[in-house]
């Protein structure tokens, strides 16, 4: 049999959505943007919303982002994505809005642009890509770094009596009443990778019901970073990252009682 | 009407489509107006108190990036930290007004009036090479009518403007000609008179777009800095504006804008009544510049005095102008600090202690 019998769209088990561009990913081998950049564009695509989709980028490894899903995006300032996303929900409320950050951008610098972003319940999604490292910079200690975790600027491994404490926002913003549904996933095998596009299309059904802020966390691996291979890195991951970021939902405002602080 | 107050009121009436602010004095009513106003109930027009005047501008920054109409309001430590985001919103080119009702530095320095921030505003203020547009009212009346102005010459050139007055003028209470009523544009219109750059979500009819400072390849960077340059000449071509009072016949001119354009009106009468040739020269657009004017000036004058509430930031300006017209003409400056408005008669003393005591 002819190979060209066999490639017709009948036979066809699996495509590249055409809302991944072509361009070559900046991202090393390994690296879980490109997994995560793919399941945007899946379901920006599978749920028919190029039209209606503004994606925000932040400052990081995925600071192109723009170069890879074909929607309207805009760059912003270190940190400033939820903020940049508040400017255009609140004037353009039957756009999807969404954020990408990693966690120097989101946890460190822009700590304070998410928390008041998901305390006023911006009617956007957050995807939050935490590989507990500065990738772009050079693998740098981030706020999410594990406690003794060799970076650049903590050779030694994270003293915490020197940097504190790896800090997890994914529960902080989930004690906030403007968040709707807030998990933690990851992305390192396909049962994970089908997990985590459930997780982020829950996140964006319930950006167009308008019930405010999705928050969905990807615990990721910086092979490049961490200076291990990327089957290393994820093993690392899974052993040293998941034990302290347990994956799952915790909250869904479908199913929880709204969270209370009295 | 008080200055703050106008300014929201002008907001609404010329058909802005949001304001993102954090209270500072001395302009807090700008936002407590439009709160009081609600005027999402009446031309659509959003109002958000932000968390941060770092959060506010990055708001402004992700709205003006949709093709809307939207503004910021703060005063002197406020636009310090805005820095950051008015260089990006340069960067991405993006049309937006920054309001900064200046107060006394630096540091936490005073609520009192004070014109500190010229330098900051007109040479850019943040990092990299940008120029905003930058307009001084002097009156209620320009408060009302700059917003508009303002935010023409934004979309024009798709480039930050801000509106440089004072607490003074913030605080200040006057007969005021409201604008008109103008309705918010519509996305439809927004692509109609400036283009189709806007992210408002892509359709299959054009290729994405993409808000962003970001070039890695210096070749492309260089080229997007002389598309930048390009823009602020025009801008030095076309929009100088300046208001003369007096100057005909003047020996001494003093160059003032804001509060102390105000005081110098005075001043000149004060000067004119002890027989000297004094008379006004009022810039209202800061960058640009307004240099022709002092060019044509400068030949027939004796001398200009800046007055200003600051340490003497203005006068480099006009020695700049003055030298680039090739004239020789001297350029003294007098000026008040920490909040202090100059008196009148201060300024008439100067004259003659700086031109006719020698």
């Amino acid at each position: 049999m002819d190979v060209k019998e066999i490639i017709k769209p009948e036979n066809q088990v699996y495509g590249k959505t055409e809302l991944l561009t072509d361009n070559v990913m900046h991202y090393c081998p390994g690296c879980t943007h490109g997994v995560v950049h793919k399941l945007m564009a899946e379901l920006i695509d599978e749920m028919g919303l190029q039209e209606k989709a503004i994606g925000v980028a932040p400052v990081g490894c995925a600071v192109f982002a723009y170069n890879y899903i074909d929607i309207d995006w805009q760059e912003a300032a270190h940190g400033r994505a939820p903020a940049v996303a508040t400017g255009i929900v609140r004037l353009n409320p039957e756009k999807f809005v969404f954020t990408y950050q990693g966690d120097g951008d989101l946890a460190s610098i822009g700590a304070a642009e998410i928390i008041h972003a998901c305390n006023r319940g911006e009617n956007i999604l957050v995807v939050f890509i935490n590989n507990g490292i500065y990738g772009m910079t050079g693998g740098q200690m981030a706020p999410t770094t594990l406690e003794k975790m060799v970076t650049s600027t903590t050779p030694c491994g994270r003293d915490t009596e020197l940097n504190g404490y790896p800090l997890k926002m994914t529960d902080l913003v989930a004690q906030l009443p403007g968040t709707s549904y807030v998990t933690r996933q990851s992305a390192q095998s396909a049962p994970a990778v089908r997990k985590c596009k459930r997780a982020l299309k829950k996140g964006i059904k319930n950006v167009l019901d308008k019930k405010g802020t999705s928050f969905v966390e990807v615990v990721s691996s910086c092979n490049s970073g961490w200076k291990m291979t990327p089957v290393k890195a994820n093993k690392w991951m899974e052993e040293n990252m998941f034990p302290f970021y347990p994956l799952g939902d915790m909250k869904d405002s479908e199913k929880d009682k709204p969270v209370s602080n009295n | 009407m008080k200055g703050n107050e106008v300014l929201a009121e002008a907001a609404i009436r010329c058909g802005c489509d949001g304001y993102f602010g954090y209270p500072i004095t001395p302009q807090s009513e700008v936002m407590e107006t439009l709160m009081l106003r609600a005027p999402w109930n009446e031309t659509g027009m959003k109002v958000l108190q932000a968390e941060s005047e770092v959060a506010a501008i990055n708001m402004l920054y992700g709205a003006a990036a949709t093709g809307k109409k939207v503004l910021t309001s703060s005063s002197s430590p406020g636009i310090s930290l805005m820095a950051e985001g008015i260089s990006y919103i340069a960067g991405a080119e993006l049309p937006c007004l920054v309001i900064n009702v200046q107060r006394g530095g630096p540091g936490l320095g005073t609520i009192q009036p004070s014109q500190a921030d010229y330098s900051q505003a007109v040479k850019g203020g943040g990092h990299g090479d940008y120029k905003m547009i930058v307009l001084a009212p002097s009156s209620v009346q320009e408060m009302n009518d700059f917003v508009d102005l303002a935010f023409k010459l934004a979309f024009k050139y798709r480039n930050p403007a801000m509106i440089l007055a004072d607490g003074a003028i913030g605080q200040m209470m006057e007969k005021v000609e409201l604008s008109d009523y103008k309705k918010c544009w519509t996305d439809e219109e927004v692509i109609e008179k400036w283009g189709s750059w806007a992210t408002t979500g892509k359709p299959s009819s054009r290729e994405r777009n993409v808000i962003t400072s970001l070039e890695l390849d210096s070749e492309k960077m260089e080229a997007n800095n002389q598309r930048f340059q390009k823009k602020y000449r025009q801008m030095e071509a076309e929009e100088q504006r300046y208001e003369t009072f007096q100057c005909e016949d003047a020996e001494y001119v003093l160059v003032a804008f804001g509060t102390s354009a105000r005081v110098c009106q005075k001043s000149v009468e004060i000067a004119r009544e002890k027989g000297l040739k004094v008379g006004l020269l009022r810039p209202i657009s800061l960058f640009p510049f307004p240099k022709k004017i002092i060019s044509e000036l400068a030949p027939k004058v004796k001398g200009f005095l800046s007055v200003e509430m600051n340490a003497g930031q203005m006068v480099e300006d006009i020695k700049l102008a003055v030298h680039e017209a090739g004239s020789t003409r001297r350029v003294e400056f007098f000026g008040r600090m920490g909040g202090i408005i100059p008196t009148p008669g201060d300024v008439v003393a100067a004259v003659e202690q700086k031109f006719l005591k020698e």
